[in-house]
């Protein structure tokens, strides 16, 4: 789709795929040519992770994995890779976060975080100082300063809060997950039915990347109100939940990264 | 730091106050004891109207005409350097001078409403998944409009 540079060192890029949309906002490029085959490479790569783990492709290798037409030793190396993250995820989430739904083998809650975290690597090893990319709602920062708005999940078009990394913080990711999921394909894994005690949106913080920040919030949601609790628990991760009355919640250390609202 | 279009991301607040003036009407109005708030969203369609951008001064935004308890009302505020200088009521229930006054006091609490979204300065909106279509109504698409 569309790229651009609206300001000298600056690089912004639209791409569609995996059934998304990802805003590429690229700052503190001083070798352009090297950050936009750095850019290239990066959107090459979310095209090949469609490829291989679209659930919604007849042939991806996660389809055909899921059939039984192929092992994992078959697969391309970044299927294992996939696959051992979303496992120690339902670890850590006591079975919250689950890959398995009506029988059908779909890494959806991790797999996009995932893309996105190394996309993110990619530009940055190319010599950008800063990235921010977008992965339809979920969010990795490289560098900064960065402001995420957090979009509020009952009222169109207002931010329920911000997000902030400064300079020092370093790969901060943010992830949402909500009833709009895509028609709701979060699922409690126990009943296989919509979260009952349901959340209208929670958003997870993590300083060590996407991949855990979409896993977490996707397990989180699936919890609902208990989420809370683990959320608080677990190391390097941080809440912000809209409850489904419009009330809301953070975990404690959610205040180092709410911005200061100039109002 | 410096923004280069500031007056996109003010376009996200002006389409989303659009649904305050009209609470603001009802909440005027005779019998109106207590708001029920606009039965639309503003969502993205108040923003879709807008006019030309690119000038800095007096960019109008028209919202779409919402359904209110009294009737009918839709209305147009004008932003300058990033406040709403002016809102009125194109399409009212009491048209008269009293609406266009209450229209007229409204002003400034359109632009303290308004101020969360404004002054907010994100670079990206995280929310849950939105498809490739979702995406054109989404805070992200407005974003990157105004950055490309």
């Amino acid at each position: 789709m569309a790229a651009g540079s609206p300001e000298p060192g600056r690089l912004r890029h639209v791409e569609e795929s995996m059934g998304t949309v990802f805003s590429f906002d690229i700052r503190g490029v001083t070798d352009e040519a090297r950050v936009r085959a750095g850019l290239r490479a990066a959107v090459a790569s979310l095209h090949r992770v469609d490829e291989i783990f679209s659930t919604f492709r007849p042939d991806s290798q996660i389809t055909r994995l899921g059939r039984g037409e192929l092992t994992p030793a078959e697969c391309v190396t970044e299927v294992a890779e996939v696959l051992d993250l979303c496992a120690a995820a339902e670890r850590e989430s006591d079975g919250w976060f689950s890959t398995r739904h009506a029988g059908r083998l779909d890494p959806t809650g991790l797999v996009k975080g995932w893309a996105v975290e190394r996309a993110v690597r990619m530009i940055a090893s190319s010599g950008a100082e800063s990235v921010c990319l977008n992965g339809g709602g979920d969010v990795q920062l490289h560098g900064g300063p960065w402001r995420v708005g957090i979009a509020d999940p009952l009222r169109p078009g207002a931010l329920a809060t911000v997000v902030e990394a400064p300079e020092a913080q370093e790969g901060l990711a943010v992830a949402t997950s909500g009833p709009a999921e895509r028609g709701c394909h979060v699922l409690d894994p126990h009943t296989g039915e919509p979260p009952v005690r349901g959340l209208a949106s929670i958003t997870v913080v993590c300083p060590t990347g996407l991949t855990a920040a979409d896993a977490r919030a996707t397990a989180a949601y699936a919890m609902g109100e208990e989420a809370r609790d683990w959320l608080e628990a677990l190391p390097d991760a941080e809440g912000f939940a809209v409850t489904a009355t419009g009330g809301t919640w953070t975990t404690t250390g959610f205040r180092h990264y709410a911005a200061q609202l100039a109002v | 730091m410096k923004r280069k279009h500031p007056f996109r991301r003010i376009m996200i607040g002006a389409a989303a106050t659009a649904s305050a003036v009209v609470a603001l009407l009802a909440l005027k109005q005779p019998g109106g004891s207590s708001v029920a708030g606009p039965a639309q969203q503003p969502g993205a369609g108040a923003g879709t109207s807008v006019g030309a951008a690119g000038a800095a001064a007096g960019q109008t935004v028209l919202g779409e005409a919402v359904n209110t308890q009294y009737g009918p009302v839709q209305v147009r505020v004008t932003v300058t350097d990033g406040k709403i200088t002016q809102a009125e009521a194109v399409q009212a229930p009491d048209s008269d001078a009293r609406s266009q006054s209450i229209t007229a006091n409204a002003v400034p609490k359109l632009n303290q409403a308004a101020l969360t979204t404004q002054n907010a300065q994100v670079d990206a909106v995280s929310g849950a998944s939105y498809t490739s279509k979702g995406y054109q109504e989404s805070l992200q698409s407005a974003l990157d409009k105004a950055g490309l």
